[in-house]
């Protein structure tokens, strides 16, 4: 199977800038930040959310803790993927009880990779409120999930794929839109 | 008339090794001649051509298990004789510890009528030494040999105790009879399913050392002694146990000794949790099977013998602790007594030897090719390749650690008292 | 890399890099114990068949458990009450096990090899929960977690192991295992429980020494194996109890010639006042209690690779083709 790259969607500058909003607006709209906290998702929900904690800082000082989540245990399509799935730890730092948390991850899509998150949040304990901040959201929902903070929305068909690059985890820093040929 | 033509006879009792025709009239061998000599004298006779193939005496084995009475599911004696002369062999000797036991005359006759009935390969006894073999009282041993048993033993056991030993052997020396002893000490067996080493430990199985059967082969060698009695080890595997047996020969004292084929092949290193590598004696170290070869060379060991025990796959096919001891053996042996020969270890006569006038004289018999000699001849390549699979076997059963294994040498006929037995 | 296992029969034939990867993946299973909520959906729909045939409570409640909090079903059969009491063979036992369709069989036997024998007729990933006194592989991977977790590493220890070594499956286990990793082994108990052959355990060039003496066989030990006194053994040859405590007990006294902070471990259950002393049981450098959480995390990681999948193409919700 090969990957074509079909259309860039987003650049390095854009990406930065786009975090740098998302951070402004869960700051604004969160009615204080005593308790808020941020659940990245692995794998590169994870440097999004530390790169929004990051920004956060930059507003006011703010100091918002961040977790990490390995959602593998959770997913309802297990039985294809655990052939080749390798577990990664979750670390929440913290008690997510009362929490007001927002969980990050690069893309939303069928919802699916959420609902394994919230389920193993909610193994954990009982936030207060869960919200989802997402880098790109690119339609075909399956279940009833919601981004409160999307960075972009953008037209995808089903054979596409929309991949976010980021320099930790790929070298590259950009969106990209792909479609996958047999 | 059978005529045996172009083949090479190997006659161990005249030392003859040499292209020779030879004519069988009724069952008894007629003439020897050289090659083309007979022509006029098998004028009408049915014609073997034994080219490329050596003609040698007919095989004796001197150790098996045909299981019937009582054990038909495994083996009866059809069955295990047609395995026999697809083996080469002419002659088998077939343990006691049937069901019931062949303890006393009536049983050995039943077995008799059975074989003159089914069997196209002589079937000679062996009669346990004492009632059910439970070693506590002699059983009708001089009955039994009127009947026709040719050996004493309490085979799947050791003779139970040295005062048992001594008074079978006492018994069995006026009456001219070997006693064949199983030799085990029982509480060094104790529940041991292979020998002791470095794979037991490994496997995680219970095992027995070497000193198990050794032991008990110094007891029935200082009895014997007691008693100048024929004493004969059965399935010996250790070398402990072969230096005794050599030491009792250099003293002249009738001892004999036979090794199975699957004990100068294999090594407890074979034994993986396949059943099929399960029996007892159980396969030895490397130094014991290398031992027991150059035993086979030297003459310390007398007879090559297969303790042919089948068991029916049910019986087999179970976690290695509960599965029954033993393996087949009939129509193996000899090509595995042949890989000896082609890796230079066993000159080919000396393995006819073992075969032929080693268990004869072990047995008190003659067996050689001679004018008034029984017609009984095994005729062998040493040259077919084949494949052995236990499928295929004659034998009802298929618990054979060779299956699969690709041989070069094979019977290629076996005559039993002037008749042709088996035809590959 | 990822590694994926048939079975789980025996730490033998595993590499070095294998053994690695099913300790890594069990540290989420340990961390999960930590949860208010321990129970997962992971293997919702599974079926794990448990087949003892030998009586174990601690070793069977924890697989139990393991199955149950990552959602999968039971079927249980104990020895005692299976019909393998009215002559049926163990191929029929578990051949009844295997027409109702459980998704693997995990077995302790008092056979060795009887895994071996069932993963060779059935159609099912079969683990070993104790064979004979072949192996128990999942003790020597949850000893192993504990060990490297408390010492942070595995590799060039000093293992004394104490007691009937002859007989433990346990013991093997954890040379095979521990051994993969350049461990030096000291072997200690009454003479007629240390065969020569032991010291072939292991791939070739491994350290093993046999001491009869415990003081001696302490000195230098980084994790000391304390293994249970089988009751039934002692009687194979008779050794008096009070012998064994006298000559081989785990002391405090005898637990400070070891290197300071060596760890103790003990596959359980233990009976103190026999192979070890109370004192050194609850002490701080015993490490029971976290080899029992540990059992569950390696045997709900065990279970989790070994039935947690198929071999088909990831679905689409990854966004990407190479997460």
């Amino acid at each position: 199977m090969r990957i074509i790259e079909k259309s860039q969607l987003m650049t390095a500058t854009e990406i930065d800038r786009t975090l740098q909003r998302l951070a402004h607006e869960i700051v604004e709209k969160s009615g204080g930040t005593a308790n808020l906290a941020l659940i990245g998702i692995r794998r590169r929900g994870v440097p999004l959310a530390n790169r929004i904690a990051q920004a956060m800082r930059g507003i006011d000082g703010v100091d918002v803790p961040v977790g990490t989540l390995d959602i593998t245990l959770y997913r309802d399509d297990l039985s294809k993927v655990a052939a080749h799935a390798i577990l990664q730890s979750s670390e929440i730092p913290f008690s997510v009880d009362d929490k007001d948390l927002v969980l990050v991850d690069d893309v939303l899509y069928t919802g699916r990779t959420i609902r394994a998150a919230m389920n193993g949040l909610f193994d954990l304990g009982r936030p207060k409120r869960v919200r989802l901040c997402v880098l790109i959201d690119r339609g075909h929902r399956e279940l009833p999930v919601e981004a409160s903070f999307v960075g972009r929305s953008v037209q995808t068909s089903d054979t596409e794929i929309v991949e976010v690059r980021l320099n930790e985890i790929d070298r590259e820093e950009r969106v990209v839109l792909v479609e996958r040929a047999s | 008339m059978l005529l045996i033509s172009n083949g090479r006879v190997l006659d161990p009792a005249s030392g003859t090794d040499t292209p020779r025709d030879v004519l069988l009239d009724g069952d008894r061998i007629a003439a020897v001649a050289p090659p083309g000599q007979l022509a006029a004298r098998a004028k009408g006779a049915e014609v073997f051509d034994a080219a490329n193939c050596v003609v040698a005496p007919g095989f004796i084995d001197l150790h098996c298990h045909l299981r019937e009475p009582g054990g038909e599911s495994s083996e009866t004696i059809e069955t295990g004789t047609r395995a026999a002369a697809r083996g080469g062999f002419t002659a088998v000797c077939p343990m006691p510890n049937t069901r019931p036991v062949n303890d006393n005359a009536s049983v050995t006759r039943s077995i008799l009528e059975r074989a003159a009935a089914v069997s196209d390969v002589r079937v000679w006894p062996i009669g346990a030494a004492s009632i059910g073999s439970k070693g506590e009282a002699l059983s009708e041993i001089a009955a039994m040999k009127q009947a026709g048993i040719v050996a004493v033993s309490d085979d799947g056991r050791p003779i139970a105790s040295a005062k048992l030993l001594r008074q079978v052997m006492d018994y069995c020396r006026a009456l001219d009879l070997p006693v064949i002893d199983h030799c085990e000490d029982s509480s060094l067996f104790a529940g041991a399913v292979m020998r002791e080493g470095k794979q037991s430990i490994r496997l995680g199985l219970r095992g027995m050392p070497a000193a198990t059967e050794s032991l008990a082969v110094a007891r029935d060698v200082q009895v014997g002694e007691l008693t100048n009695c024929r004493l004969h080890i059965a399935h010996l595997s250790a070398r402990a146990s072969l230096e005794l047996v050599r030491a009792a020969k250099a003293k002249n004292l009738p001892v004999t000794c036979e090794v199975t084929p699957h004990h100068f092949t294999l090594t407890d290193e074979d034994v993986q949790y396949d059943t099929r590598y399960k029996m007892n004696p159980p396969l030895a170290s490397r130094e014991d099977r290398d031992a027991l070869i150059a035993g086979l060379a030297d003459g310390t060991v007398d007879a090559i013998a297969t303790d042919h025990a089948p068991h029916e796959p049910a019986l087999k096919d179970v976690e290695f602790d509960r599965a029954p001891f033993g393996v087949t053996g009939f129509e193996t042996a000899l090509a595995l007594g042949l890989e000896l020969v082609h890796a230079g270890k066993l000159p080919l006569m000396r393995l006819v030897e073992l075969f032929t006038t080693g268990p004869a004289r072990v047995l008190g018999m003659k067996q050689c090719i001679a004018e008034n000699e029984p017609g009984d001849l095994t005729i062998f390549s040493t040259r077919h390749d084949w494949t052995f699979r236990a499928e295929e076997s004659a034998s009802k059963s298929r618990n054979s650690p060779f299956d699969g294994r690709t041989f070069r040498g094979a019977p290629m006929a076996t005559i039993v008292a002037g008749r042709i037995a088996y035809r590959r | 890399m990822s590694h994926r296992f048939g079975h789980m029969l025996g730490i033998e034939p595993l590499s070095a890099e294998e053994i690695v990867f099913l300790l890594d993946q069990s540290k989420p299973f340990q961390e999960i114990q930590r949860h208010p909520l321990k129970k997962l959906a992971t293997l919702r729909g599974k079926t794990v068949a448990l087949a003892f045939f030998e009586p174990s409570t601690r070793t069977r409640i924890s697989f139990a458990t393991a199955a149950s909090r990552l959602g999968a079903d039971q079927m249980n059969l104990q020895a005692e009450s299976s019909s393998l009491k009215k002559g049926e063979s163990l191929l029929d036992t578990v051949r009844t096990l295997d027409a109702m369709k459980p998704d693997c069989i995990v077995i302790r036997h008092s056979s060795s090899g009887a895994p071996d024998f069932v993963a060779r007729h059935l159609p099912l990933p079969v683990i070993n929960a104790g064979d004979g006194t072949h192996e128990h592989p999942t003790q020597a991977l949850l000893d192993a977690l504990t060990i490297r977790d408390r010492r942070g590493t595995l590799d060039g220890l000093n293992v004394t192991i104490l007691g009937d070594i002859l007989h433990s499956r346990v013991a093997r286990s954890n040379i095979h295992l521990l051994a993969k990793f350049g461990c030096r082994f000291t072997l200690c108990g009454p003479a007629m429980w240390l065969p020569k052959e032991l010291e072939c355990l292991g791939p070739p060039g491994t350290s093993i020494r046999r001491i009869t003496r415990i003081t001696e066989a302490l000195e230098g030990a980084d994790v000391i194996l304390t293994l249970r006194v089988q009751q039934e053994r002692l009687h194979e040859p008779a050794l008096p109890l009070d012998e064994y405590i006298l000559q081989y007990q785990l002391t405090a006294e005898r637990l400070r010639l070891a290197r300071p902070g060596a760890l103790v471990l003990h596959p359980g259950p233990m009976v103190r006042g026999l192979e070890i002393d109370p004192a050194v049981a609850d002490g701080p450098q015993s490490c029971v209690l976290e080899q029992v959480t540990n059992g569950l995390a390696v045997r709900m990681a065990l279970l989790f690779l070994m039935i947690g999948g198929a071999d088909a193409p990831p679905e689409k919700d990854s966004s990407h083709a190479a997460d």
